[in-house]
């Protein structure tokens, strides 16, 4: 195995933490880690030195945001057996709200998030991943984090109250 | 009392939490958190909500990797769908199958088996369904001569379900020009005219979890077994497509169809 498959191996792990948190789905974010796999091997050619994780977290997010963009266009594929866990407490409910106040956010914040907290990128890694400037980034991570303890907070936005 | 640092921002909060912030910034943000307790209050919300994400996926990259992103064998182009036990006859519908959408349009990725498959005999489904006259080459009548001449054509041991028992008789069956050689499309019709058909093509996944996709008019389930894909399609009833479904799958299990 050459340096360039053992960078990716190496990968493979914190890909599937950040698809599993980014989708919230475990058997989808494996395939869309086994389809980054297969598109990074494919394009070896095309990848010219720098951060291979970086590289890997740009093909992921891409991959992820054209399924959200086809998933909007196309007939909807339906899980038939929708495993929506059952209501929890104790420790397991605060897990369970940090995945729902995620699933809250719109895609660009939730990944901006994902990628510096859990996932231990700079902001110009995650500038880079998104392809936007530094400021972008900076502004997305301060709007899912006002999101995040809004919907902790018990609002449920983005319905908003009118009078 | 002045500050005597220049006012924070809220970016500078934010990259404090992160570990981005400028080195000679840090005791100025320091300075103000002790001094405005609103703020050290929302950046500690922003620590715990981290805290909160490692603590809800973090252990998720100790994990073992599963085989089927093992890079040696998605190298060798072999796509490896995630199997179920065919014991257990557990009919797991996968989201997952809506990544292979997003490789059906403009992009580089072959779009996945599930794909071409489900559409194709969707595609089938739709065009002979509506025959009245022709809707079938040979009829359900014939159906020894029906099976050995589809399993010869596919080179593999069909099997052909007999759904009598959920009110399904078998019209007939034909052969068709798949995506990868010959495919076999066999269609059933219940008491109120409904149809239903299984598509068969010959694959080289060995056997993936059973997905569901709804069409326009149309539904479509589809699984692998044994190197042999199956497509039911059927009206957008999901609960009556579930049943045939599980029905043509146990009695295609139980006869153990195989390669020729």
């Amino acid at each position: 195995m050459g340096g360039f498959q053992q960078a990716i191996e190496a990968a493979i792990p914190a890909l599937r933490r950040y698809a599993r948190a980014l989708t919230r789905n475990g058997e989808l974010a494996d395939d869309l880690v086994q389809d980054t796999l297969v598109r990074a091997l494919r394009s070896e050619h095309l990848f010219h030195g720098g951060d291979i994780r970086s590289w890997l977290y740009t093909i992921l997010t891409n991959l992820n945001r054209n399924r959200l963009r086809a998933l909007a266009r196309r007939p909807v594929l339906q899980a038939i057996d929708d495993n929506d866990a059952p209501e929890l407490a104790g420790p397991e409910a605060g897990a369970r709200d940090i995945e729902r106040a995620l699933a809250s956010l719109v895609e660009d914040q939730r990944s901006a998030l994902l990628l510096v907290v859990l996932e231990g990128l700079t902001y110009r890694e995650v500038a880079e991943v998104q392809g936007v400037p530094i400021g972008t980034v900076m502004s997305r991570l301060a709007r899912a984090r006002m999101q995040i303890k809004a919907y902790l907070d018990g609002e449920r936005p983005p319905l908003r109250r009118v009078k | 009392m002045i500050d005597r640092y220049p006012p924070v921002t809220e970016e500078e909060l934010h990259a404090y939490v992160d570990g981005e912030l400028a080195a000679d910034r840090r005791d100025a943000v320091e300075a103000w958190l002790a001094s405005h307790p609103e703020d050290a209050a929302r950046v500690a919300q922003w620590r715990a909500q981290a805290d909160a994400i490692r603590a809800r996926f973090g252990m998720l990259a100790s994990e073992p990797v599963p085989a089927r992103l093992n890079l040696d064998k998605l190298a060798r182009g072999a796509r490896s769908w995630r199997a179920i036990a065919a014991a257990a006859v557990v009919v797991a519908f996968l989201a997952g199958g809506a990544v292979g959408w997003m490789a059906h349009g403009a992009s580089a990725a072959a779009p996945s088996r599930f794909d071409t498959f489900t559409a194709q005999a969707l595609d089938a489904h739709g065009v002979y369904v509506v025959e009245v006259r022709h809707p079938v080459e040979v009829t359900g009548s014939e159906w020894p001569h029906l099976i050995q001449w589809l399993s010869r054509r596919l080179d593999y041991e069909l099997k052909i379900p007999d759904l009598e028992s959920i009110g399904l008789k078998l019209v007939g069956g034909r052969l068709l020009p798949g995506p990868f050689g010959p495919a076999a499309l066999c269609m059933y019709e219940g008491h109120s005219g409904e149809r239903f058909t299984i598509y068969y093509a010959r694959t080289d996944s060995p056997q993936t979890a059973m997905r569901y996709r709804s069409a326009d008019r149309f539904a479509a389930v589809y699984w692998v077994e044994r190197g042999l894909a199956y497509v039911v399609s059927g009206p957008t009833d999901r609960e009556r497509l579930l049943g045939v479904s599980q029905a043509a799958y146990d009695q295609i299990d139980k006869s153990a169809a195989q390669p020729r």
